[in-house]
C-alpha cells in the first residue's frame, strides 16, 4: 500500500502498523507534528505524562506487564534527556522499548540551535540500537525496523529521533513489517551437541542447581522451565529479575540468591557441582565476589546474547539461544537421558538443601515498641491482593522486602529495576502496567525516597483513569544507605534523613493530585486499610504506611564479599556444618 | 600486552565509527591505530583497528560487543603471519646540501620515495609493516625529523579467500 502523507502522519501510521495501542509522552516544538495527526488516531491512546521520565518508565512497565513493546515519546533537547534514565534502565534489564523523539530541523543540526541536543549520540552506550532520520520516506521503515529491534533477540531499548522537516515534509507511505538488517541476526536455535552435552552433564551432577534469570521471562517459557525443574528434580532459584518465572510455592524454589537472597539459594549456588545459567548473566549482585563464586560449579551458561556468556564467569557448555528453544531442547534431551537409564541423584543434596531451607528461613523481628513493620505490610498487601496482582516496585529495602515477602506464583507479576537501580521507577512503571492491564490490579510499592522522585506521574493517573495503588513504605530515610550507614560507617547517618514522616503530609499530596490517600501507622489498622484500597477502583489510591525506621533486609552478603560470607540476620553467620569452607 | 589486528565490515552509514570507536574505550581498551576505508562494495565499508590487549581484558568481550551493533556485518581477527599489514608514512626530514645524499641513500635502502624537496629538509613516502617504518626511523632520526604523520594499519589475509564474499550477498539482498 502506498500513498501521499506527511512524515507525521507515516510516523502515526507506522505505529499503528507495529501494533502500538499506547504510547506515552509529552508534546513540545521539534515533536509537535506528529502530535497533530496523533490527535486522529482512533488505535493509538496518547498518555500526556508529568515528565519525560514518567513516560520512559510507563513504556518499561507497559512493556514488562504486557510483552509487547513499550513506547515513549518526547521532543527535541530537554526533552529527549529526560529520556536518558529510563532508556538506561531499561538497556540495563533488557525491556524492549521504542522511544521516539523530534530533533530540530535537520538544517539547524549541529548549529546549538534552541532544543536541540544530540541525543542519538548521548544514547549510543545505552540503546541497544538508535536512529537519526531526516528523510521522510524513511520514517516508515526505522520504525519497522526499531520494533523488531527491540522486541527480538535479547531486547532492549531503541531510540528513533527525527528532525522536524522529516515530520512536516511529504512522502510516500510503505509499511513493510519485517526489514532487512544485514548485520542483525540474533541466534535463537541452540546447538543440539551442547544440548546433549548439558543434559549429560546433569545426569552426572550431584549437587545441581537451575540458576534462573529475567531472559527466562523475556522468553515466555516459564512453562518449559516448569516441565524442565520437574523433570530433572533439580533445585531452582530465580533472581530478582526472573520472580514469577517459577512458582514460589513450588517445593523446587529455593528463592533468590544474591546479595539479598535466601541462605538456601546463596548456599546451593555456591556449593553446587553444576551451575545451569538460564537467560542470567552472574551479575556481580549475584555472585558476590566472583573469584569466590561457586568454586566447585561446572557451568552451563545459556543466553540468547552470546557477549553475556563467559563475560563474568567461564562457561564450561556455553549454548547460545532463545530460553525457550534452549529449555525445550534440554526436556528432550533429558528425557532421552532418562529413557538411556541415566537419572541425576540428588537425594544426598536435597538433604542439604532442606536443611539450609528449613533452618535460614526468610523472616523478620517484628519491632520492640510496637509501631509497624515495614516487611508484614509488605507480606500482607501480597496475601491481600492475590497472586494475579501486578507489583511494581521502586529501588531499596522496600525493594528487596517486596521479592522477599510477596509470593510470585505468575510471571510478569513483579516488575521493578534491577540492574540500574533507578529510583523512581514504581510509580511510573505501575501506571504504564496499569495501562497495558486495565483489568489486573496494579500496585506500586515504594519507599517515601523514591516516591518523591516520581509521584507526579499519580496526576497523569487521576486525570486519564489509570486507577494503580501505591503502598508509600514510610520510614523517613533513605532506608538502604542508611542500612550500609549503619552496618559500615558507624551509624553516622550522613544525608539519609528525608524527615518525610513529617514533610509532605503523603495523604493530602495524594488527595490534591486527585488521589485517595490513606494513612497506616499501627498494625491493628493494616488488613483494614489494605483492604479499603482494594476497595476502591475509580480512582489511584496511596497510603502512606508509616513504619519502623530500623529495619534491615536479610540476609546479606556485604558489597565485594564472597558468598561464603552470608549472613542471615546481623551477626548471625549460618553454620553449614562442614568443614571445607 | 599483545596487539591483535581486526577488520570489522560495516554498513557505510553515518555515525557507525562512533559507535565502534566509543565501544573500544567504553569497554576499557585502547585503540593503537584505526584506519576506515569503503571496499568493493559502496554500502560496505571496512574498518582496521589495531588494539592493545592486556591479559585481565580479554579481546573477545570486546569482539563479541562489536558483533551486536546493528551497523557491524562481520569481525575477522587477522593473524600478522596469515595477513599483510601495511602502513604508510609521511616524514620530513632534516636535509641540507651536506646531509641530503646519505638520507635519500637510507630512503632508496628502505624502498621508500623522496615525494618533496627543499634547501633544509626532504619529504619521505614510505609504506610497509609497523616493523619496517620503525626501523627506517630509526635510521633517519640522527638527522632531525621535523614532522611525522603516519596513516592507519591497514590488512588483508593471505591467499584466495575473501572476507567480504557473505558480508557482500547479505547487504546486497536488503538493497
Amino acid at each position: 500500500m502506498t500513498d501521499q502523507v506527511t512524515g507525521a502522519q507515516a510516523l502515526i501510521r507506522s505505529l499503528e502498523a507495529a501494533g502500538v495501542d499506547t504510547v506515552f509522552g509529552i508534546p513540545g516544538g521539534a515533536i509537535l507534528p506528529a502530535y497533530d495527526p496523533m490527535m486522529d488516531s482512533t488505535k493509538v491512546r496518547h498518555v500526556l505524562v508529568r515528565h519525560e521520565q514518567g513516560a520512559g518508565h510507563a513504556a518499561e512497565g507497559y512493556a514488562q506487564a504486557t510483552g509487547k513493546v513499550g513506547v515513549c515519546m518526547a521532543t527535541s533537547g530537554p526533552g529527549a534527556t529526560n529520556l536518558v534514565t529510563p532508556i538506561a534502565d531499561a538497556h540495563m534489564d533488557s525491556v524492549p522499548i521504542v522511544a521516539i523523539t523530534g530533533q530540530v530541523a535537520s538544517a539547524a543540526i549541529g548549529t546549538d540551535a534552541f532544543q536541540e541536543a544530540d541525543i542519538c549520540g548521548i544514547t549510543m552506550p545505552i540503546t541497544k540500537h538508535n536512529f537519526l532520520v531526516t528523510d521522510p520516506a524513511e520514517i516508515a521503515p526505522t520504525i519497522a525496523a526499531a520494533f523488531h529491534i527491540a522486541s527480538t533477540g535479547r531486547p532492549g531499548p531503541v531510540l528513533v529521533d527525527i528532525s522536524k522537516d522529516a515530520l512536516q515534509a511529504t512522502t510516500d507511505f510503505v509499511w513493510n513489517g519485517t526489514p532487512e538488517l544485514p548485520g542483525y541476526r540474533p541466534v535463537t536455535r541452540p546447538h543440539a551437541k551442547q544440548i546433549r552435552e548439558a543434559a549429560r552433564l546433569l545426569g552426572e551432577a550431584k549437587r545441581p542447581v537451575l540458576y534462573v534469570g529475567g531472559g527466562v521471562l523475556k522468553a515466555h517459557a516459564s512453562a518449559e522451565l516448569k516441565i524442565l525443574a520437574e523433570l530433572t528434580g533439580a533445585p531452582v532459584v530465580t533472581t530478582l529479575m526472573a520472580l514469577g518465572a517459577f512458582p514460589d510455592s513450588h517445593p523446587q524454589h529455593l528463592g533468590m540468591p544474591g546479595m539479598h537472597g535466601t541462605v538456601a539459594a546463596v548456599t546451593a549456588l555456591q556449593k553446587s557441582d553444576l551451575i545451569f545459567a538460564l537467560g542470567a548473566r552472574f551479575d556481580d549482585r549475584v555472585t558476590g565476589r566472583l573469584d569466590t563464586f561457586a568454586p566447585h560449579a561446572t557451568i552451563v551458561h545459556a543466553d540468547i546474547d552470546p557477549a553475556e556468556i563467559s563475560k563474568n564467569r567461564t562457561a564450561d557448555v556455553p549454548i547460545v539461544g532463545d530460553a525457550r528453544e534452549v529449555i525445550a531442547d534440554l526436556v528432550v534431551a533429558v528425557q532421552a537421558e532418562h529413557e538411556a537409564g541415566r537419572f541425576g541423584d540428588y537425594q544426598e543434596w536435597w538433604t542439604a538443601l532442606n536443611r539450609w531451607r528449613d533452618t535460614y528461613p526468610l523472616g523478620y523481628d517484628l519491632p520492640a515498641d510496637g509501631s509497624l513493620s515495614p516487611q508484614l505490610v509488605i507480606e500482607r498487601l501480597g496475601a491481600i491482593s492475590g497472586p494475579d496482582t501486578i507489583f511494581a516496585s521502586g529501588v531499596g529495602q522496600h525493594q528487596m522486602w517486596a521479592s522477599q515477602f510477596i509470593r510470585y506464583e505468575k510471571p510478569y507479576t513483579w516488575l521493578n529495576s534491577g540492574g540500574a537501580g533507578t529510583m523512581g521507577y514504581s510509580v511510573p512503571a505501575a501506571m504504564g502496567a496499569k495501562a497495558g492491564m486495565p483489568d489486573t490490579t496494579v500496585w506500586a510499592i515504594d519507599g517515601d525516597g523514591c516516591f518523591q522522585m516520581t509521584n507526579q506521574e499519580l496526576v497523569t493517573c487521576a486525570v486519564n483513569d489509570i486507577p494503580i495503588k501505591v503502598a508509600i513504605i514510610n520510614n523517613g530515610t533513605l532506608g538502604m544507605v542508611r542500612q550500609w550507614q549503619t552496618l559500615f560507617y558507624n551509624e553516622r547517618y550522613s544525608n539519609t534523613d528525608l524527615q518525610s514522616r513529617r514533610l509532605p503530609d503523603f495523604v493530602k499530596l495524594a488527595e490534591a493530585m486527585g488521589c485517595v490517600g490513606l494513612r497506616c501507622e499501627s498494625p491493628d489498622q493494616l488488613d483494614e486499610t489494605i483492604h479499603k484500597a482494594m476497595s476502591i477502583n475509580d480512582a489511584p489510591v496511596v497510603i502512606d504506611f508509616v513504619v519502623h525506621q530500623d529495619a534491615m533486609v536479610w540476609p546479606m552478603v556485604a558489597a565485594g564479599s564472597s558468598n561464603d560470607e552470608v549472613m542471615a540476620a546481623r551477626d548471625v553467620r549460618p553454620d553449614f556444618g562442614d568443614s571445607d569452607d | 600486552m599483545s596487539k591483535h589486528t581486526l577488520s570489522v565490515l560495516v554498513e557505510n552509514k553515518p555515525g557507525v565509527l562512533a559507535r565502534i570507536t566509543a565501544l573500544f574505550s567504553r569497554r576499557g581498551f585502547n585503540i593503537d591505530s584505526l584506519a576506515v576505508g569503503t571496499t568493493e562494495h559502496p554500502d560496505i565499508s571496512r574498518i582496521t583497528i589495531v588494539v592493545s590487549v592486556v591479559e585481565e581484558l580479554p579481546l573477545e568481550q570486546v569482539t563479541k560487543q562489536l558483533n551486536k551493533l546493528v551497523n557491524v556485518l562481520k569481525i575477522v581477527e587477522l593473524d600478522p603471519p596469515a595477513s599483510v599489514q601495511r602502513q604508510l608514512l609521511l616524514v620530513k626530514v632534516r636535509a641540507d646540501h651536506e646531509t641530503r645524499s646519505q638520507v635519500v641513500e637510507i630512503v632508496q635502502l628502505f624502498r621508500a620515495k623522496t615525494v618533496d624537496v627543499s634547501p633544509e629538509a626532504v619529504t619521505v613516502e614510505a609504506t610497509g609493516g609497523p616493523d619496517k617504518l620503525a626501523a627506517m626511523l630509526r635510521m633517519l632520526e640522527p638527522f632531525g625529523i621535523k614532522e611525522l604523520v603516519q596513516s592507519g594499519v591497514v590488512a588483508i589475509g593471505r591467499g584466495g579467500r575473501s572476507i567480504t564474499d557473505r558480508s557482500l550477498r547479505s547487504v546486497e539482498r536488503s538493497a
